[in-house]
């Protein structure tokens, strides 16, 4: 009897809802739909494709937690963000600080048009960004944290960090108010997730033996396929912000290949007079620096600009991995910060030099255009997203470990996680 | 001169490695196998598959050593190994007849390096 009135009810929201969403159809471009499910459809792949690409520079024993982590994020924030993720960040303003529940469990998220695609489709691509920003940070806690408090963190940091810092900037909330510009995700994903990262890394410790031992990549064959899918995934992110298909898409498009390629060749570049080898993981790093490093500008700056800002990405993130963290000491094993934090702040300073109204009239012109006002917007953008992820991630974190410990014992450490936590191999040996 | 085969965790290679450098024995060839002795292995779930393994994991440590080193090599491999549980490892000392380094064609106890 249960089931019948189940099966009934989800027909009468289904059929019931077509009709609606045909009528209010006449606001929704076609074209404009269909590109950004595409797009959401490759930023949803660029989580595997991020799991894949940690997976292959972790050590053969943890090879599975470290793509389980992304693919286990994939799962709970796809749920967490129908919930109350979408609601908290792109529902109704309250105070510029977050979203009310009006949208909880997606009410009020249908057909009808947002801008000129369906709800749904806004809901769901923006989802994909929520996904993707937690996965980014499991990188630097590699190799030592327990999968169950790892669970609790990421639900908690998404709520919290991800969901607010997401409203502040997109979802109508202070940031946007003052002009903040960040068109695909500057400071909501990269300074956010790593910064977060660095705090992590603080917080959770050193890998046994780190930094005496080397701790090599056990596959980067891996690395690169994983690197091959975020830069094609890459295109979804920073060209499907557009929201439209079109010239704005196009010029993102051109902007996010343009800076990855020289951020890539920068990073050889600097392997290959360093060390005498220009390597496998250094270009891919420096793609990956590039790409971060242009997403908050991708649709306000000519491909010119592009080309520097990958360049800069190249100079900067290098400089962090290489110099800065060895210096420090911090143990951030996947080099999160060292490529988000660092190179999403290079880029959404770069926005504020680089950005041009005759570009994208949404946005506003930069430093190098005459508004140096701009660059303090950025700014404060920065300085926003560096407070409220690395605040509380640092509570958050302090909490877990005080009420269920953030890492395995030094024993399954040895062992490796992937069958202390999950009893499973990434290999066999024999067959 | 003797040949040494220790079999042992593979966790435990790195402490093993740098038990064997401190008693100044650098020569040595590693290799991955799979084995068992009376050890439960580590349980591998699949799709709600139990496996409880019976081959398992292993690193085996091959390294020629004069009559002198045996014992110091013993002692480190044995130091390094240890934990006290079940699946410690073993170490098998063989006679070792001849050894020749290739690049200079030197035999016996100053081939053993």
């Amino acid at each position: 009897m249960n089931r019948k009135i189940l099966w009934l009810a989800l027909g009468l929201i289904f059929f019931g809802a077509v009709p609606a969403g045909a009528d209010a159809g006449g606001a929704i471009s076609p074209a404009d739909t269909a590109w950004l499910l595409i797009c959401t459809a490759l930023v949803m792949l660029m989580t595997p494709g991020l799991a894949i690409f940690y997976g292959g520079m972790v050590r053969k024993k943890n090879v599975l937690s470290t793509i389980m982590y992304s693919f286990f994020i994939l799962c709970l924030i796809s749920v967490e963000w129908v919930l109350w993720g979408y609601s908290l960040s792109f529902g109704p303003d309250r105070g510029g600080v977050v979203g009310t529940l009006a949208n909880l469990g997606l009410a009020g998220v249908g057909m009808e048009p947002n801008g000129t695609v369906p709800g749904l489709a806004f809901m769901m691509f923006q989802g994909m960004f929520a996904i993707i920003t937690v996965a980014l940070i499991s990188g630097t806690f590699v190799e030592r944290m327990k999968f169950s408090t790892f669970f609790v963190f990421t639900l908690l940091w998404s709520t919290i960090v991800y969901n607010l810092l997401c409203h502040w900037v997109w979802g109508g909330g202070w940031l946007m108010k003052l002009g903040a510009l960040d068109f695909a995700g500057g400071t909501v994903v990269h300074v956010s997730s790593g910064v977060s990262a660095l705090v992590a890394a603080l917080v959770i410790g050193k890998r046994k033996g780190y930094p005496e031992k080397t701790i090599r990549p056990h596959d980067l064959t891996l690395t690169v396929i994983g690197t091959a899918l975020l830069w094609f995934g890459w295109f979804g992110f920073n060209a499907g912000s557009a929201l439209t298909a079109g010239g704005l898409a196009s010029l993102a498009f051109v902007n996010t290949n343009t800076a990855a390629a020289a951020a890539g060749l920068t990073w050889v570049f600097f392997d290959w007079s360093r060390h005498g080898k220009p390597t496998v993981l250094g270009i891919c790093s420096g793609a990956v620096a590039g790409l971060v490093a242009v997403t908050p500008a991708a649709g306000f700056v000519d491909p010119m600009s592009a080309i520097i800002i990958g360049f800069g990405a190249g100079v900067f993130c290098y400089y962090a991995v290489s110099a800065l963290k060895p210096r420090i000491g911090y143990d951030d094993a996947l080099d999160v910060f060292g490529i988000h934090g660092i190179g999403g702040t290079w880029g959404a300073i770069a926005t504020g030099l680089f950005a041009s109204k005759a570009i994208n009239p949404a946005g506003a012109d930069g430093l190098f255009l005459g508004n140096p006002g701009q660059l303090l917007i950025q700014l404060a953008g920065v300085a926003a997203s560096w407070v409220l992820a690395g605040g509380a991630t640092f509570v958050l974190l302090k909490f877990l470990d005080a009420v269920m410990k953030l890492r395995v014992t030094e024993e399954e450490e040895d062992i490796g996680l992937d069958l202390t936590q999950h009893s499973e191999s990434g290999y066999t040996v024999l067959e | 001169m003797k040949y040494i085969i220790a079999i042992i965790q593979p966790h435990r290679l790195e402490k093993v490695l740098s038990e064997l450098d401190n008693s100044e024995i650098y020569l040595r060839t590693v290799t991955q196998v799979m084995g068992c002795g009376r050890q439960k292995g580590v349980t591998e779930v699949y799709r709600g598959n139990v496996e409880h393994g019976n081959l398992l994991k292993k690193i085996k440590i091959e390294i020629a050593v004069n009559e002198n080193f045996v014992e110091p090599c013993v002692q480190a491999l044995i130091r390094g190994a240890r934990t006290g549980k079940v699946g410690d490892g073993k170490i098998f000392i063989l006679d070792l007849p001849e050894c020749v380094r290739i690049r200079t064609e030197e035999r016996g106890g100053l081939a053993i390096g």
